[in-house]
């Protein structure tokens, strides 16, 4: 995994500089830093699914199913209405507490009703999500705000330049964290119950992970934009193979959700050289395909009903949510 | 351990009725009766689960509200029903969990011998490395009970461990109890739908009726024709099978 990670970042800069002779400015301003703001996101967007996965104890809830890219954009407007001159760490402000407030209230809700299907949650997720989104676009209409708030909706990195990007650094410092917690997380996981036997405050410990989860897509979406599917794929596909144990799996997971996005990203810029396609689009056809391709061949080679099962929800899931992307554009 | 006026309300009816006992330590103790009759509840309250509405549990001259939760998940164990098992860890993953409360994830190498000696003692080693989601049942209750032991603590505090669990399984579960108490010196306190598994592994009965308790005392004490039909209100027959007073209800 490291290898090929090393590896992908080894071709990148020589395939970038190839591909523009003219100047190190150009790697330096926006090659650079659109690079840094690819690992972050793919990072950033990978380890809030992980945490919000683990601490709802549900395979399919992600910042995308759990309304906090929703929340976030909806923040964003409404420092675009009330400040008009905002700056991009007063919009990343705003974006925070509204994707931590509607997180919260997504798992406050959640945790109320107990859902007994394991698709009830996500599919509330979604709508609480699109509630959320129809009333950013009401809102968006009414002010005249559709253009500016477009860049928000739909990821692309295409905006990532020096001096505007440097936010989502703050993935980092979150990541670290959400790393020196993991076993709190991996232990809430297990259910109320089974934390408060350990001794950890199981409250205390879900609320801050949440936010923790919500910061770091916040921090993302803020940057780049909604960038969806990540958040869902690339923690199920790690714990396929690594189990659910965060200490074990979050490098991993880090690693692969950088790649995946680097990858995508890669394609989005050659595919209709010298235009470039968002990001989202070449995430959400791959990440289908790689998610239905995965459940299928867990299908074939599965051991366990258990996996028939989960295999059957993860399809659901998915075509909930590609709907929900088509809805979108 | 020291249980008085215990009391606890759901919208306003007490599924359990102002209840007083103390628990012997070093033993095992069976709570039965029938279905709302309160067992779970009280088991809960005494494990810091559940809230309760009136009364004093007091553990080690301490009540158990005024303990450091840490503190307490060192000297007292609970495994309930409700454990979340569609999650992918190893069985060494598990019961290292049981390690948290002493150091808090970064096990030590004392920690890693507490993990060992528990999987040992389970005859888990084989499996030690499987997802706890891919064992069978029996398997899976041993994992668990790997990590309360790993825990280390005085107390463990079963709820009906042998729920879903067939009859090779169920009756293993309870040769455990019988060891972790006999061999480990823990006392260890579950609520048991079988009347029989109680008589047989268990020191004490205590059997709830309606939120109060109906007979609190040795085996032989409660498993009498009389008690146990004023209980379950079905008829009873009591025979002696190896020393040991079993029932039989029809």
């Amino acid at each position: 995994m490291i290898s090929l990670f090393v590896g992908v970042i080894d071709i990148t800069p020589s395939e970038l500089f190839s591909g523009n002779p003219e100047q190190a400015e150009i790697f330096l301003i926006s090659r650079l830093p659109r690079l840094l703001g690819i690992l972050c996101t793919g990072v950033g967007m990978s380890v809030a699914g992980l945490i919000m996965q683990q601490l709802c104890m549900n395979k399919f809830v992600s910042p995308t199913t759990g309304a906090t890219i929703s929340s976030a954009q909806f923040g964003i407007l409404l420092a675009l209405l009330f400040l008009p001159g905002s700056t991009l760490w007063s919009r990343a402000i705003f974006a925070f507490a509204a994707a931590i407030l509607g997180t919260w209230i997504f798992v406050w809700f959640i945790q109320r009703i107990q859902f007994k299907d394991v698709v009830m949650v996500p599919l509330v997720g979604i709508m609480f999500g699109n509630v959320i989104g129809g009333v950013t676009n009401y809102l968006a209409y009414k002010y005249e705000m559709t253009q500016a708030l477009s860049s928000w909706l739909t990821g692309h990195f295409s905006l990532v330049l020096r001096g505007r990007y440097e936010l989502v650094y703050l993935v980092v410092p979150l990541v670290i964290l959400a790393f020196v917690f993991a076993n709190h997380f991996n232990i809430v996981g297990m259910g109320r119950e089974f934390s408060k036997n350990l001794g950890v405050h199981y409250n205390l410990v879900l609320f801050a992970g949440l936010t923790i989860a919500a910061m770091i897509t916040a921090s993302v979406v803020v940057v780049v934009g909604s960038i969806s599917y990540i958040g869902l794929i690339v923690p199920n596909v790690v714990a396929m193979f690594k189990g659910d144990k965060i200490r074990g799996t979050l490098v991993d997971t880090a690693l692969f959700g950088a790649i995946f996005v680097l990858v995508c990203d890669m394609i989005a810029r050659v595919v209709i050289m010298p235009y470039e396609l968002p990001i989202e689009l070449i995430i959400g056809i791959l990440g289908s395909i790689l998610f239905i391709g995965l459940l299928l061949y867990r299908l074939k080679h599965g051991r366990k009903a258990v996996r028939l099962g989960s295999a059957g929800t993860g399809g659901c899931a998915c075509a909930a949510n590609s709907l929900d992307g088509g809805g979108d554009s | 351990m020291i249980i008085k006026d215990l009391t606890k309300k759901y919208d306003g009816k007490a599924v359990v009725d102002s209840v007083s006992f103390e628990i012997p330590k070093g033993n095992v103790i069976s709570l039965i009766g029938p279905n709302g009759a309160g067992k779970s509840t009280v088991m809960g309250i005494i494990s810091r689960l559940i809230a309760r509405d009136a009364g004093l549990v007091t553990f080690d001259g301490t009540d158990i509200s005024k303990w450091k939760s840490k503190e307490l998940s060192k000297r007292l164990a609970i495994l309930t029903q409700s454990n979340h098992v569609q999650m992918k860890l190893t069985v060494r993953e598990l019961v290292s969990f049981g390690r948290f409360p002493y150091s808090g994830g970064r096990l030590t190498e004392e920690d890693t011998a507490y993990v060992d000696k528990a999987i040992e003692y389970m005859e888990l080693q084989e499996f030690e490395d499987r997802f706890i989601d891919e064992l069978s049942g029996g398997q899976r209750q041993r994992a668990y009970i790997a990590m309360v032991i790993a825990q280390d603590t005085e107390y463990v505090l079963l709820d009906e461990p042998t729920n879903n669990l067939d009859i090779y399984h169920a009756t293993n579960m309870m040769k455990i109890v019988r060891r972790l108490c006999d061999e480990l010196g823990k006392t260890v306190i579950l609520v048991l739908h079988e009347i029989n598994y109680a008589a047989f592994y268990s020191d004490y009965i205590c059997a709830f009726v309606d939120g109060k308790i109906a007979k609190f005392g040795t085996v032989a004490e409660v498993m009498t024709k009389e008690t146990l039909s004023d209980i379950y209100r079905v008829d009873f027959e009591i025979m002696e099978i190896s020393g040991k007073p079993l029932s039989i209800y029809y």
